[in-house]
């Protein structure tokens, strides 16, 4: 079909496009040219996954599996929190019944950013420390799995409570405004949102369950 | 453009959309139109109206009351309240909001052009114009005899110029030029609208596609019968047609050359939604008319729309429905005023 009208679409200043895909075609292009290379001599081995993990300290990468944790799981707290505590304000103007009731929907969403706390905290407690001098090979081995470990828990604990504090802040809207309509609504609702807060619950079993027994360092 | 627009909507349109649903609560039920179809007076009216989200509205108004004061106070809560969600709205709703009133600026428009051509002072149109489609240039419109001077002068400022590239001309205005600049504004905002919530996409564009199709179609319907016995060519009259509704692009070149209201009917034959408007329509008494029954299924597509969380479907939806009990409260009280009951009962339930 065409609209001939089209005035009041138009787009301002000039698209940042032609940047970005400038750096694309130099990166991809030096790192094509520097592969070739290594290849082409002989030295391909330097491409070497398992060296840059390796060679990542284990208190790197709890820490990092600490800090994800958290930091999405606030974020997924924070997403659940905006979403419905906008709606709760709109519907609250005209139906300001909905506002202590809905509150249950905001604790919700908190608990998302408790259980990343509880994660952090668990990972936290299992780094001890390690020496790479005198420590056996058998503990050695024991320190760096654990490192892998607590990063995977603390990636699927934060990544589990993205999701779920989008869900419960999605759906805990949706309760706030169909509360606003009519309150035999809200008990039904909730019951939804219950169901999406358990994914969150998910993430940290099998967070809990991917650190069980292992441990930096050794008593 | 919105994608995953569940996720983000609320930062910007949270607050609105909630309060929107708020104002759409105090929308009058069944039960308030039952008590409404009872009163004897119209100040009886008004104390009902009292106990509904109206509130107080008409409290110091002089007591003979007249239909036309209720009108405006209806309007003026409107508006309000409208007014109201646009100041504190972002983009896109901002815009979105904006398209809203051109279909009222169109209206007003119209009103003034066809007022000044029967000679009636400015300042005596002025306050019968819709106020959500009052703009700043609305009171130099009388000094327009030709579409050109009207753009020239009084459009080309305002949001409404692009939509008045296809009518522009010398000839002088008219009774039936004046028909075929409104519908020619219409057909031009109402595809620009479409393109508009096409290009949002996600929820916004899927419901607010369906409503602006059907008003696009119901245009292109009542346009098609109006023109019967008049002067119109069918070539002239096939421009008018709206395209971005259902019946494009087959149904509006079917339409394009119906003579008769058969034909029309017969039009609406192949498009399963239509055939049950047209079926149900009828001239006898007791029948509800075509034009009834296209705004029961304007409102039955406008309280589908408040179905969807995160669009703005809900508050063209609004804007809809509070315009459709305007008409509903204003019938009542013709009726209560002119003491006519015999038709009272056929306003538009809304819940």
């Amino acid at each position: 079909m065409d609209y001939e009208p089209r005035g009041p679409m138009k787009t301002l200043g000039v698209s940042p496009y032609p940047v970005y895909a400038a750096v694309w075609a130099l990166g991809s292009t030096a790192l094509t040219i520097i592969g070739g290379y290594y290849l082409l001599t002989g030295q391909g081995s330097r491409f070497d996954i398992g060296w840059l993990l390796g060679s990542i300290s284990p208190y790197m990468w709890a820490c990092m599996g600490i800090g994800l944790a958290i930091s999405l799981s606030v974020v997924g707290a924070a997403w659940g929190i905006f979403t419905t505590g906008s709606s709760i304000l709109g519907g609250g103007v005209k139906a300001p019944r909905i506002k202590t009731k809905n509150l249950i929907s905001i604790i919700f969403c908190e608990a998302v950013a408790i259980y990343g706390i509880i994660m952090a905290i668990v990972i936290t407690n299992n780094v001890g420390s390690f020496n790479n001098d005198t420590d056996s090979l058998e503990a050695l081995k024991n320190s760096y799995a654990a490192g892998y470990k607590m990063f995977a828990a603390g990636l699927t604990v934060g990544i589990c409570n993205i999701a779920c504090g989008i869900c419960v802040g999605i759906v805990g809207s949706g309760a706030a405004l169909a509360d606003a309509q009519s309150s035999s609504l809200f008990v039904k609702i909730l019951i939804i949102e219950i169901f999406g807060s358990a994914i969150g619950l998910f993430g940290v079993i099998v967070a809990i369950l991917q650190i069980a027994g292992s441990k930096i360092g050794s008593d | 453009m919105m994608q995953y627009q569940d996720m983000f909507f609320n930062i910007d349109h949270g607050y609105l959309e909630g309060l929107v649903r708020g104002f759409k609560s105090g929308i009058l039920k069944k039960g308030d139109y039952l008590n409404l179809v009872q009163c004897e007076t119209l100040e009886d009216l008004k104390l009902h109206l009292q106990s509904t989200d109206y509130g107080n509205f008409l409290a110091n108004e002089p007591s003979p009351l007249s239909v036309s004061t209720i009108d405006d106070k209806l309007k003026e809560k409107l508006v309000i309240e409208f007014n109201h969600l646009r100041n504190h709205c972002l983009e896109p709703l901002a815009t979105f909001l904006d398209y809203v009133t051109y279909s009222y600026m169109i209206d007003n428009i119209i009103l003034l052009i066809t007022g000044t051509l029967r000679q009636r002072p400015i300042s005596e149109l002025i306050p019968k114009c819709h106020p959500l489609g009052s703009f700043e240039q609305m009171e130099a419109i009388h000094i327009a005899s030709t579409p050109a001077e009207l753009y020239n002068a009084v459009l080309v400022d305002t949001p409404l110029a692009p939509y008045f590239m296809d009518c522009i001309s010398e000839q002088d205005l008219d009774e039936m030029n004046i028909e075929i600049i409104r519908n020619t504004l219409y057909k031009a905002y109402l595809e620009d609208f479409y393109q508009f919530c096409a290009s949002l996409g996600g929820s916004t564009m899927e419901s607010m596609c369906e409503a602006l199709a059907f008003e696009a179609d119901r245009r292109a319907f009542i346009i098609t019968i109006n023109s019967f016995g008049t002067e119109l060519s069918k070539e002239d009259r096939a421009k008018l047609y709206p395209r971005c509704g259902k019946l494009y692009p087959d149904g509006l070149s079917l339409l394009g050359k119906a003579d008769d209201y058969d034909q029309v009917r017969g039009v609406a034959e192949s498009y399963g939604q239509y055939k049950a408007l047209f079926d149900g329509a009828g001239n006898n008494a007791g029948d509800k008319t075509l034009e009834d029954k296209f705004f029961e299924h304007e409102v039955k597509l406008m309280k589908n729309s408040f179905m969807m969380q995160f669009q703005f479907g809900v508050f063209y939806a609004y804007v809809k429905l509070k315009e459709q009990e305007n008409r509903n409260i204003v019938w009542i009280a013709e009726c209560v005023a002119q003491r006519h009951r015999a038709k009272i009962d056929s306003y538009i339930e809304i819940f």
